[in-house]
């Protein structure tokens, strides 16, 4: 079977920064209710810049890949940086065709990375 | 193919040969299409009433008096009377067309249900409902100040009866609930049910879309009073669906829609409704659709609801014998008395991933919620795999689908 490149089935079997920060700066978390798919996105912020990221919940490989290959990639980044991030910035990352019903489960990370930087309230909160 | 593809109810490669899409190849590999309880593919029977119907007959129905318009109403009130003797309806009146088994329900919902219930009034649902007929009845509630309630659903699948003398109560006007789980495969006692509901005086409402198009299916024996279902899951095209009712409550009913054919006579402030099913069918409606649904329950007919039962029945239970053995593999819903799906989980595999993965090998099944969220929620998974036969499906193919998820399973571990 040959499905997903290596890359993306390796950050799937052995996420990079998965767990928790001991005093995280953002908490974000996001979730997918069509596919089930749930991320808790933690960002250690210091002098404006990432110093230090984790993530937990479950989904895909393709959502927990972008996750993990995210997480790896903007340790060092300022918020202004992160802010600049889109939709091609995750699939290039990713290195594949995300079909038009998968997409929702690569940006999920993106989404939710997003919403902690611009300190947008999560659902259910005022 | 070799004998052990042939059903012992169903000539499937004769079958097979009437669905020019079972041809085709996805990813380089032979198609093997098991996402049927979400949509079947169509026979060449199907597909050529439609295409003739536009070659040849296609005009407005009911309106002109030239000979193609007669036609067309011919034809497509011919399929209404098919589609009646097929379900059992006392007369075609009975069999009114919608664009699918949802919009039946919302013509249910919204027309007798604003007109028949108010503040306080109850409706019965149950937890493995389909979304189709849950969020009909919600927006209701939250306008008229229905309640709702809900029959729970036991862990092998099975409705918990025990509850319903106390969840049916003389408040409640209607008891919605499906044949068989669009997930669980679970086949709930339609007529054991609807009794219940009876003594206390509430109307039956069945959505029927995972019952009709795969077993012998006959309104006046269940006693029911509305039937909902698609008919682009029994062979038909999409944009074809029928709700059927008890003509004396259908009679009762406000119309759905207005507009063209609705009506009987029009004045600049107030008009009045044309007599069933027409009341309910306001503007041109999907003729060569009708006609297709037509072709389908002859198809089905030709077959024998019992054989198609039969065979899938086989079918199912052979791939719940094969699956169950690999490693991790949970199947949810009842061991028996159930419908041709069988619906599991895979360790830690998101559901997803395993349909992406089959796809990869030329297998199409279905993965997510099946728009059947609050039952996932009961059994406390946010997705589930589900493959779903019908009458063209072999035994190879299930073998083919075995093969593929030790694939997947193997792939995926860590």
């Amino acid at each position: 079977m040959d499905l997903y490149a290596e890359e993306i089935l390796d950050h799937y079997k052995h996420p990079r920064h998965f767990g928790h920060l001991d005093e995280p700066t953002l908490v974000y978390h996001d979730r997918n209710p069509l596919c089930g798919d749930e991320i808790t996105l933690e960002l250690k912020i210091e002098d404006g810049k990432v110093v230090d990221i984790a993530f937990t919940g479950h989904g895909c490989a393709i959502s927990r890949a972008a996750a993990s290959m995210m997480s790896e990639e903007i340790i060092g980044k300022s918020l202004d940086e992160l802010k600049g991030y889109d939709k091609e910035s995750i699939l290039d990352l990713l290195g594949i065709e995300v079909g038009p019903v998968r997409i929702k489960c690569a940006l999920l990370p993106l989404k939710a990375m997003k919403a902690a930087v611009w300190g947008l309230a999560e659902e259910g909160e005022e | 193919m070799i004998a052990s593809t042939s059903s012992v109810a169903l000539d499937v490669q004769r079958i097979r040969a009437d669905f020019p899409i079972l041809q085709r190849e996805v990813k380089g590999k032979r198609l093997v299409y098991l996402d049927n309880a979400a949509s079947s593919q169509k026979p060449i029977q199907v597909l050529d009433a439609m295409d003739r119907y536009y070659r040849e007959t296609h005009a407005n129905v009911h309106r002109g008096v030239h000979t193609l318009s007669e036609e067309a109403t011919t034809a497509y009130e011919g399929a209404r009377a098919k589609v009646s003797n097929f379900i059992g309806a006392c007369c075609p009146k009975e069999v009114i067309w919608t664009r699918n088994a949802t919009e039946a329900i919302n013509l249910v919902a919204y027309s007798w249900g604003r007109s028949h219930l108010k503040q306080g009034d109850r409706v019965l649902l149950t937890e493995m409902e389909h979304h189709a007929n849950l969020v009909p009845w919600q927006i209701l509630a939250a306008e008229k100040g229905v309640e709702l309630d809900f029959v729970r659903v036991a862990d092998n699948g099975a409705l918990i009866l025990d509850d319903l003398p106390k969840l049916l109560t003389p408040k409640t006007k209607l008891f919605g609930f499906s044949a068989a789980s669009n997930v669980l495969g679970t086949l709930n006692p339609v007529k054991e049910l609807t009794q219940a509901a009876h003594k206390v005086g509430a109307l039956v409402l069945l959505d029927a879309c995972q019952a009709v198009p795969h077993m012998p299916f006959d309104v006046q024996d269940l006693d029911i009073d509305f039937a909902a279902f698609s008919g682009h899951k029994m062979l038909g095209p999409t944009g074809s669906g029928v709700l059927w009712g008890r003509r004396e409550i259908l009679n009762a009913m406000p119309p759905f829609m207005g507009g063209g054919d609705m009506i009987r006579e029009v004045k600049l402030r107030q008009s009045k409704w044309n007599e069933l099913p027409w009341k309910f069918e306001a503007g041109t409606p999907a003729i060569a659709e009708a006609i297709g649904l037509g072709a389908a329950v002859d198809y089905l007919s030709s077959l024998g609801m019992e054989n198609v039962y039969a065979a899938e029945h086989e079918l199912v239970t052979y791939a719940m014998e094969q699956i169950q053995d690999i490693e991790g593999l949970k199947i949810l819903g009842p061991r028996d008395r159930r419908t041709g799906l069988v619906s599991f989980i895979l360790g830690n595999v998101h559901p997803h991933d395993i349909a992406a993965a089959l796809d990869s090998l030329g297998i199409a099944i279905r993965a997510g919620h099946h728009c059947a969220q609050p039952l996932h929620e009961r059994f406390g998974v946010p997705a589930t795999a589900r493959a779903s036969f019908y009458i063209y499906n072999t035994r190879d193919e299930v073998d083919v689908l075995v093969s593929g998820l030790r694939k997947v399973a193997e792939y995926f571990s860590f």
